[in-house]
């Protein structure tokens, strides 16, 4: 299954990144409260979605071929300043998270395949938490829009 | 004759805050007792005449009319027939309500900022300079550029008038108020649970219920007249047991103990862990009604799963609360027959403020405990008029409990004012007062006109609420009754009437409608509120599709008919009501129409909830995060009337003691003040009663740091410091006070050494809950330290929560000294409209 173990490796790294984004740009953004303690909030749920892959990825073992490059997302090192800055930021998670919603929907998938109730249960639940945070990042995309395009310094 | 009967008392209700019992059985109507001030040298025989109005110093919204003795207000009597308080007052509304009308420092003219300093002007020039500065925004920048900020405690057709003029005329998301601080969490709580705001239960619910639950709720010094009306039923026949929520040794916590019930201290920022072992045990031991949860809620399998984890052992980890008790809290609330449940500042201030209070709506739907006298909910509001800026949308939401994001509600509303439903904000949610003024920070929102309130005192974090006031990026509107620190930053001061000098409707907690009435003429030029803002529409042209000007209102009467057009087929049906009927015995609770033309005790009685979709305020959130239920999704789970089950994981608060700020810093009130004391601290009476800040610490902490009773201490959190003297109280170890009353305003300047370093809010964060976005003032870490000696005990009262732990070196004299009130007991209880222990309901 090398293409299982290729998207288990995918979903563990791919929300990765998305915890250590969600951190950067929280961090970067600290004055803005909400999204400081949000973003916070939402880093430790990605951190959650790896702690429970674990075990089922110990089971199937790491992918040993090299991963295409491409499957892997870019994170976000650092926020960018200023009202537009934060518009961008969270387009950009929601991008990532996007991706990470994606990759437990296939991997669920693989699961039924495979009649595994411990992936699949892991793979649904990370994945209903994934579309939550991509709720939020989309609220928060539409609070900020219009201020941002039209009068923001 | 029974104590209760004698007539006309003497009381000083500084000392005795709640007044004469007068104890009564289950399921009896409450006796009507009539509370009575009079300024020093004015007899009864003086008065000249009684206005009709309630009182406007906090959300119970007791009936009241006001003596008026050669054009000026001497003093307040409680109204007999009025369904909110048969008659009585408390301390606040006695002393509190009329004295500041007449006090040397009212503002008379407006003031603008010339050269650095406010000085006087006159009313063309400058409202002259607000329209110039709002028109050169709007042309430059647009809608957007423009902030409101108003109040609790301005009328309901104040607000209307400048929800119209916001949404309109200018086309501004950006409209909020201090209910953002006190009440929104309340709104917020009904919003998700039954889909739209109201609150479900009646005060009468107190006369019929066995066991009463009061969330984060110090009633005894909130709404001291609705306490004595649950003393009257826990001293008299079949009493019900009371459980208090709450970090500190409360009245309601004495009187939990009392009467055989719990209280249960959980630590600071903990709530939600707490109701979530609550809901489990319920689902545990089978308490749950499962028909009726069947038939009328949606929700309960994942509300089960997310309290699972919260055992009794979890929850007293978490809380600091025994196991035990949180058993014994449980089964008082699943055994009793009917449970009354009231909710404050406790759970909206705190983090995770909304899951914490849909909890407590929750623990009714389970037990299908609502819509019947005794078993009801009472989210509370904080300040008086509150209810009618969440109903009228000068805090943002669209008026009557409209859903922004529901195109045919906001067509609704673009018919009535004829206008484009574009110009209406409903694109996202309305912006929030935080996040209003973070906008004004930055330069983004240029024009902020802030009505009725004081955030320089009220807000988190003071320090940078007075930067952005008092900076050049923003200009700044006041309109007060005083030049408030508020208003001491602004760019322009505009004088307004109070209460008594002008004409309006406010709600109560209760839904219960009122009118005031105007009693005496404003001083100087001042102007009430609503001809303010009329006058800003008229110098504005604000003009509606047909050309015609948007605001043609001339009087309070005639908003008031627009607003109850409005809200025809809404939940907050007002079409039953004018100032005509509102001018009989008794407030009025809405809704009032065909239907209910003397309007309805409680909501709810069917188990019809307005959560349809084309019907609710709201298609929910997610309590976690704040991120917005679609319409599609609320459509698919087809909730047709059922009321939602929601709940949330407990997650720990956004700031932990650490070893440089070990305790828990949480902000609160005291019995003698409303509010920043603008009108309180004004009164003689209360002002000596409570006249200067203090902290609270437990024994066990101040003992640690070698502080004893009136010691001057420093308390300092990552954000600021106060230094003030310290009462060595009832908190329990690890949580510090702070009453938030304090700014640096002082009626009698000696009286107060430490006016320029007591403000509480210099300690708390800026952070909201992702639901209501109600700041967060009661999770802050702090480090307390002794600076030293004091020359006396803590200023703090002794009468009510504020009472000394024990007996120390510096022992504080007992608060009293309250001018001479009266109280008689009626030996006829009059007939209150659709009281349930008077008949038919
Ligand atoms: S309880 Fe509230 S409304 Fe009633 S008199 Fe006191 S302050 Fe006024």
């Amino acid at each position: 299954m090398p293409h299982l173990t290729t998207y288990l490796g995918l979903a563990d790294r791919s929300e990765e990144t998305l915890a250590d984004s969600f951190r950067a740009i929280g961090e970067g953004h600290a004055d803005v409260a909400d999204v400081f303690h949000t973003c916070g909030m939402l880093a430790g749920w990605s951190d959650e979605h790896r702690t429970a892959l674990a075990p089922v990825v110990e089971r199937y073992g790491e992918a040993e071929v090299d991963e295409p490059d491409r499957l892997h997302a870019a994170g976000l090192a650092e926020a960018r300043p200023g009202e537009i800055g934060l518009l961008r930021d969270l387009q950009d998670l929601h991008v990532l998270a996007s991706l990470v919603q994606t990759t437990w929907m296939v991997v669920a998938q693989g699961a039924q395949g495979l009649r595994d109730p411990e992936l699949l249960r892991v793979a649904q639940e990370a994945g209903e938490q994934t579309a939550r945070q991509i709720t939020w990042l989309g609220t928060r995309i539409k609070v900020a829009a219009p201020q941002a395009l039209i009068v923001a310094p | 004759m029974p104590e209760q009967f004698q007539p006309d008392q003497q009381v000083d209700r500084v000392a005795d805050i709640h007044g004469t019992r007068t104890p009564h059985a289950k399921g009896t109507v409450w006796p009507a007792r009539v509370d009575q001030y009079l300024d020093p040298g004015v007899e009864e025989s003086d008065v000249e005449r009684w206005v009709q109005s309630a009182c406007l110093l906090c959300s119970n919204g007791c009936g009241v009319d006001i003596a008026v003795k050669a054009g000026a207000m001497v003093g307040v009597r409680g109204r007999a027939t009025d369904v909110v308080n048969h008659g009585r007052l408390g301390p606040k509304g006695l002393y509190g309500s009329t004295r500041w009308a007449s006090a040397g420092d009212r503002l008379t003219t407006p003031l603008v900022r010339q050269g650095g300093r406010l000085v006087e002007s006159d009313w063309e020039t400058a409202m002259g300079r607000i329209v110039e500065r709002s028109r050169a925004l709007l042309d430059e920048k647009g809608p957007l550029s423009h902030g409101f900020y108003t109040s609790g405690q301005l009328f309901l057709e104040e607000y209307y008038a400048l929800a119209v003029i916001g949404k309109a005329g200018i086309g501004t998301p950006h409209m909020d108020g201090n209910t953002r601080l006190c009440t929104a969490t309340a709104a917020a709580a009904f919003k998700e649970s039954f889909g739209a705001d109201g609150q479900p239960g009646s005060y009468t619910d107190i006369e019929h219920c066995d066991a009463v639950f009061l969330y984060g709720h110090n009633m005894p010094e909130t709404q001291t007249v609705l306490w004595a009306r649950i003393l009257d039923r826990t001293r008299g026949d079949d009493p019900p047991v009371v459980v208090c929520v709450d970090p500190r040794r409360t009245l309601v916590a004495r009187e939990a103990e009392r009467t055989g019930g719990v209280h249960l201290a959980p630590r600071v920022g903990t709530n939600l862990a707490l109701m979530n072992g609550l809901t489990r045990e319920l689902f545990e031991h089978g308490w749950v009604d499962d028909d009726w949860v069947a038939a009328h809620t949606l929700g309960v399998d994942d509300l089960r799963e997310v309290v699972a984890p919260f055992t009794p052992e979890r929850v007293a980890t978490v809380c600091g609360v025994d196991a035990d008790d949180v058993r014994r809290a449980a089964r008082i609330f699943g055994e009793s027959g009917s449970v009354l449940s009231t909710v404050l500042q406790g759970f909206y201030q705190s983090h995770q403020a909304t899951a914490a209070s849909v909890a407590v709506n929750n623990l009714h739907l389970l037990r299908g405990m609502i819509g019947r006298p005794g078993a009801g909910i009472l989210q509370m509001n904080g300040q008086p008029t509150a209810q009618n800026n969440r109903e009228c949308g000068a805090d943002g939401d669209l008026p009557g409990f409209r859903n922004w994001d529901n195109e045919a509600h906001v067509k609704q509303l673009a018919e009535a004012w004829d206008v484009d439903p574009m110009v209406i904000p409903h694109w996202a949610p309305p912006t929030h007062a935080m996040q209003i003024f973070s906008y004004a920070e930055t330069g983004s929102i240029g024009f902020l006109w802030i009505s009725a309130t004081n955030p320089a005192v009220s807000m988190p974090e003071a320090a940078r609420i007075r930067r952005i006031l008092q900076g050049d990026q923003c200009f700044v509107v006041v309109q007060d009754l005083f030049l408030t620190e508020t208003a001491e930053l602004a760019d322009v001061v505009l004088p307004a009437a109070g209460w008594g000098e002008k004409t309006g409707c406010f709600t109560n907690v209760n839904r219960t409608v009122h009118l005031s009435e105007q009693a005496v003429e404003p001083p100087g030029e001042a102007r009430s509120d609503l001809d303010i803002f009329l006058m800003y529409a008229d110098r504005m042209g604000f003009t509606n599709q047909s050309g015609q000007p948007l605001i043609s209102w001339r009087t309070s009467e005639e908003v008031f008919d627009a607003w109850a057009a409005v809200t025809a087929g809404r939940p907050v049906d007002y079409t039953g009501l004018s100032y005509e009927k509102l001018r009989g015995p008794s407030g009025i609770p809405w809704p009032v129409n065909d239907e209910h033309p003397d309007g309805t005790d409680r909501l709810y009685a069917d188990a019809v909830f307005p959560t349809d979709t084309d019907v609710c305020e709201t298609y929910g959130h997610d309590l976690a995060t704040g991120g917005t239920v679609s319409e599609a999704e609320h459509r698919a789970s087809a909730p047709a009337g059922r009321a939602f089950l929601k709940g949330a994981a407990y997650s720990p608060p956004h700031e932990l003691p650490s070893d440089d700020f070990p305790l828990l810093y949480t902000t609160g009130r005291t019995v003698y003040h409303f509010h920043t004391r603008t009108k309180t601290g004004r009164s003689r009476d209360l002002d000596r009663a409570a006249p200067d800040a203090w902290v609270e610490l437990s024994a066990h902490d101040a003992a640690e740091r070698g502080i004893e009773e009136g010691d001057w201490v420093r308390v300092e959190s990552p954000r600021g410091a106060i230094e003030v003297r310290a009462r060595v109280g009832q908190v329990m170890p690890g949580a510090v006070f702070a009453p938030f009353h304090y700014g640096h305003w002082q009626p009698d300047a000696d009286a107060a050494p430490d006016a320029g370093h007591r403000l509480a809010n210099e300690l708390t964060m800026t952070v909201w809950d992702p639901v209501s976005k109600q700041p967060t003032f009661k999770t802050a870490a702090c480090q307390v330290t002794r600076l030293r000696d004091g020359d006396g005990p803590a200023p703090a009262p002794t009468t009510a929560a504020s009472a000394p732990a024990g007996p120390s070196r510096r022992r504080p004299r007992p608060t009293a000294g309250g001018g001479p009130t009266t109280s008689q007991v009626l030996a006829e209880t009059p007939t209150y409209p659709l009281d349930p222990a008077q008949g038919d309901s």
